[in-house]
């Protein structure tokens, strides 16, 4: 059985709809990557799922539970964690109260988990009582990533989470993307650099016009030369 | 239900309510109520351009009614020989001057920048040289005041017709609102709020203790009116004479502001007002067209507010109870349907009506309480029952506040979605 | 004894004059601004409103002392301080619960159906009236006392050589009050996981939601916290002059002014704002001519003193909070300590 499954999933925010039927899938410990051009719902997707707008039709079942529209603070204890791909730091407060806000759901000591974090991100530990706001793009992330992991998520969502980055960072984002995965963590994130993000994923979605387009494993979709062609190749055409 | 269908019904109600009140309470007394209704009317129009039509939050109204009231007593009050006859012009024109002179050599400095000057340096100048014509025309104002105040008692008028102080109040009314509006209209609603609650407060607190200027808590009387007073006429014909004015005005008020809101400007207004973001991508300069708008309503609360002060005879600068009549309009505005002129001349009839029937009603109900209290339970009602009961009726404003917001935003006329194909 | 020469060339009495008018004064009621202040810039950092009832809301916690002072009269003379000072807790805890019953009835239902910002400005003054009309009805419109007959009014005197520094036992007990709200304020936010929460949702109301703080028990906390502290701020200044159910238009203006000077959402810049603005009033309607007169024979004869050389005369008080809250608009609308300007 699965770890996510999204079914059919209809939604978007007042009347219009964004998602037009978006299915999902992805088994425990594996990385999930949606690409797709501008407005294909992408980020809806996400934002769907973690209860962020109304899902109208369809139905969301993570770990056997069915989560459909769930609030997102609920979420958060079903063992989801998400990541904005904009605004995801409280940027007055320290580096480390930024971690410690992630765990607020926990009522348990969580300091190893902190420990665990700098370990993955080893620039924040020097960095721990500077506000956060004050770091680097690339370093935010990575506190908005040390964030979401402070309640040792099964599942982690990240929008966009080389969005903005020198190419620099985007390696070093990813490389740490990996770790978490290899440490027992999902992943299920949007990407805009498309080719990298598909070349560590076991399971990519294409979505356009907020229906699946293409699904498979992520060296499947970079062979497919279909997918290639329309979503890998000339980004310009859907700039 | 159908929009004008309701209107009418509405109207019908209220026409029904009034006639009841002067078959109760007697004619003189109903046109009473009438003129007065129709002077909060003529203010409800002022704040529907600004509140419904630009969304701006102006809750320093009284500020702008008591300075157009205090400019219709300085341009239509008989003038006062004894004023004119002593010192006091001589010294006031001095102090006139000197602020003249300061002033002009405060601007001059504020951009002696172009000839070289360090910024740094500049302001320092500029603060220093305020500083300077602040103290010098208050060391020359103080004394003329006082001398004033000894002999004249107060600079008094200038004897000219009534409708002219009416339009100079609402021009003086409209400054003010345009000075406030250069500050204030780039900022968020709160501070807007925040700084007309300021500058209405400064106004009265000027108007009450420049007693050379105003006579001050002494209060002027009696106001000149712009038809034959009562005791030429008698109460009804007067006040309906009275009533006729004010009736014309909201005529032509609410022509005018009907063509202009169905006009390419009013179109602009509106797209402003929905859509801040993209009206300002459109390149619309969103903060000018925002000061035409508070100019404009300030300017019509101006001649409203000296319309009603001059209805009641007295120049009491005390008597502008900042928050409870401001939110009385706002009560009129936001029950009769903002963004819609006829809902605020509706809701400013309706409420005002109401304001003045609640008066009887609280002392009723509250004898009664008392009678009660003291028959069942020995209770010594305190001296201050009247006074108290009043205070229900600020009570009723911020609740009828809160319940229209929260289960009526629109108003009871709501506000016509205009259509475009 | 060359020190001796010294002070007796210094005017000890004006400038004793001076510390008593302005920075006394300033003190009382920067620290009373101050603790109104904290209030509205932890509302408008958490929920995003300027809240106009905070004055009446400080009358109010005053009045519960008042209350509290019929039932229990006897119980300052058992401590030796002034009963509605010991009662004063008790006030702060039944005003912080008025404060989030009057979120319950009147400001949550407008927060869930997601109403703009100036709506929410508009239903805080339908309360502010409201509050107004029943403090006057069930408590008249006149002065009232908080002291009780067993109570009384300690005045201490420090002589500095000619003059006295006054103060008194209330000026000394909102000193004290403030410095200890201030310091426990301080550890709530810094130190405590609620604290932090509520510096998290003013920082970033959406990305606390996904971080799972439950925003109703954020906002609940910010109006304990905010009662408590408007009932402290009511209750001294009440102690200190009178009770007037008027306080609330005279005082909500420098509040305002404090809580933006401090930049909004900070609660250090509000308490900082406080004594800004505090001090601003007293200096501005402070009578200089006094501390000139002494300088009489060093000054070149054609400098006269006048008798009365203020900034403001005292009728115009409301002016300063004024051009202060104007001028950091218009120059500074971040505030002295930064705080947010839009959202």
């Amino acid at each position: 059985m699965p770890l996510l499954e999204m079914t059919n999933i209809h939604g978007g925010y007042g009347g219009a709809n964004i998602l037009n039927g978006v299915s999902i899938a992805i088994e425990a410990n594996q990385i999930g990557v949606i690409v797709g051009p501008n407005g294909a719902g992408k980020s809806t997707t996400l934002k769907a799922l973690f209860g962020l707008l109304t899902v109208s039709e369809g139905s969301i079942v993570f770990d056997g539970k069915t989560v459909t529209n769930m609030a997102p603070e609920k979420l958060v204890l079903q063992g989801l964690s998400y990541v904005p791909q904009e605004f995801n730091v409280f940027p007055t407060m320290s580096v480390e109260e930024n971690l410690e806000m992630g765990a607020y759901v926990r009522r348990d000591s969580f300091r190893h988990l902190i420990d665990q974090v700098y370990d993955y991100f080893p620039p924040l530990k020097d960095k721990r009582r500077q506000p956060a706001g004050e770091l680097s793009g690339g370093q935010r992330q990575m506190v908005a990533i040390g964030r979401a992991l402070m309640t040792e998520p099964r599942l982690l969502l990240l929008d966009e989470p080389t969005a903005g980055l020198s190419p620099r960072y985007m390696g070093e984002i990813f490389d740490r993307i990996i770790a978490v995965n290899k440490a027992g963590v999902g992943i299920l994130m949007v990407e805009q650099n498309a080719r990298q993000a598909l070349a560590l994923a076991h399971r990519g979605f294409v979505l356009a016009g907020g229906q699946n387009r293409f699904t498979g494993t992520g060296a499947e979709l970079l062979a497919d030369p279909e997918v290639a062609k329309s979503f890998l190749g000339g980004g310009a055409d859907h700039a | 239900m159908n929009p004008s269908l309701r209107e009418a019904g509405l109207f019908a109600g209220l026409i029904l309510l009034v006639a009841g009140i002067f078959a109760w309470l007697g004619a003189a007394y109903g046109v009473r109520m009438l003129v007065e209704a129709s002077c909060y009317a003529i203010i409800a129009l002022g704040l529907t351009i600004q509140w419904g039509y630009a969304g701006l939050f102006n809750v320093g109204l009284m500020g702008f009614v008591a300075i157009a009231a205090f400019t219709t007593v300085l341009i239509s009050y008989p003038v006062n020989d004894v004023f004119w006859s002593g010192d006091g012009p001589w010294m006031l024109g001095q102090a006139a001057l000197t602020l003249a002179i300061g002033v002009a050599i405060t601007l001059l400095l504020s951009r002696s920048t172009r000839i070289g000057v360090p910024k740094g340096l500049r302001t320092a100048l500029t603060l220093v040289a305020a500083a300077i014509t602040y103290l010098a025309v208050q060391g020359q104002l103080d004394p003329a005041a006082t001398l004033i105040e000894r002999e004249a008692g107060f600079i008094g008028g200038f004897g000219l017709p009534v409708w002219m102080g009416w339009a100079a109040g609402g021009v003086v009314a409209g400054l003010l609102g345009w000075a406030m509006g250069r500050i204030t209209l780039g900022l968020r609603a709160d501070y807007m709020a925040i700084a007309t609650l300021g500058i209405a407060e400064i106004v009265k607190a000027f108007l009450k203790n420049a007693d050379w200027l105003t006579r001050g808590t002494l209060t002027v009387s009696p106001l000149p009116w712009p038809v034959p007073t009562p005791q030429e006429l008698g109460f009804v014909a007067s006040r309906s004479a009275y009533l006729a004015v004010t009736a014309v005005m909201i005529v032509v008020l609410y022509v005018l502001l009907e063509r202009a809101w169905h006009s390419p400007w009013g179109r602009m207004m509106r797209a402003i007002r929905d859509n801040e973001v993209s009206a300002a991508a459109m390149g619309k300069d969103i903060n000018r067209r925002r000061l035409e708008m508070f100019v404009v309503g300030n300017f019509i609360i101006g001649l409203g507010g000296a319309a009603l002060i001059t209805f009641t005879t007295i120049f009491d600068p005390s008597s502008f109870a900042p928050l409870n009549h401001t939110f009385l309009i706002w009560v009129m505005v936001i029950l009769g349907g903002a963004g819609n002129n006829l809902g605020a001349i509706f809701g400013a009839l309706l409420v005002y009506v109401i304001w003045i029937m609640s008066e009887p009603v609280a002392i009723f109900l509250f004898t009664n309480a008392e009678q009660l209290g003291e028959r069942l339970f020995g209770w010594e009602a305190p001296a201050d029952l009247y006074t108290r009961a009043l205070q229900m009726r600020v009570f009723v404003i911020g609740l009828t506040i809160t319940l229209v917001l929260r289960f009526a935003p629109k108003g009871l006329l709501p506000e016509k979605v205009v259509k475009y194909d | 004894m060359p020190e001796a020469g010294l002070l007796a060339i210094l005017p000890m009495n004006e400038l004793v004059f001076f510390l008593n008018k302005v920075v006394i004064a300033g003190l009382i009621i920067g620290s009373v601004y101050a603790l109104g202040a904290v209030g509205v810039t932890l509302i408008f950092g958490i929920l995003r409103f300027a809240h106009f009832p905070h004055g009446d809301m400080m009358t109010a916690g005053a009045f519960v002392a008042l209350v509290l002072l019929w039932m229990f009269p006897g119980v300052g003379a058992a401590v030796g301080l002034p009963t509605a000072f010991v009662l004063m807790p008790i006030a702060m805890a039944v005003t912080a619960l008025l404060a989030v019953g009057l979120d319950r009835m009147f400001y949550r239902p407008m927060r869930k159906s997601g109403v703009k910002p100036v709506v929410m400005v508009m239903t805080s003054i339908g309360v502010m009236l409201m509050m107004q009309g029943l403090l006057r009805l069930f408590a008249g419109t006149g002065t009232r006392q908080l002291y009780a007959d067993t109570d009384d009014k300690d005045i201490y005197r420090i002589p500095l050589g000619g003059r006295d520094l006054v103060i008194t036992e209330p000026q000394l007990m909102l000193f004290a009050t403030t410095i200890v709200a201030v310091v426990a304020l301080h550890m709530f936010l810094t130190r405590s996981r609620m604290g932090k929460a509520m510096r998290a949702v003013s920082d970033n109301p959406d990305l606390a939601r996904v971080s799972g703080i439950s925003i109703d028990h954020v906002v609940r906390t910010t109006w304990l916290i905010a009662g408590a502290l408007a009932a402290a701020g009511g209750t001294l200044l009440a102690l200190d002059v009178t009770l007037k159910p008027d306080l609330s238009y005279n005082i909500i203006l420098p509040i305002f002014a404090a809580a933006i000077v401090g930049g909004v959402g900070q609660p250090y810049g509000a308490i900082a704002g406080g004594l800004l603005v505090g001090f601003s009033e007293t200096l501005a309607v402070f009578n200089w001519s006094v501390l000139l007169r002494p300088m009489r024979p060093y000054l070149p004869e054609f400098i006269e003193i006048p008798a009365k050389l203020a900034f403001v005369p005292t009728e115009y008080k409301i002016v300063v909070p004024f051009f202060i809250l104007i001028a950091v608009l218009i120059w500074r609308p971040t505030g002295l300590f930064k705080g947010r300007v839009n959202n």
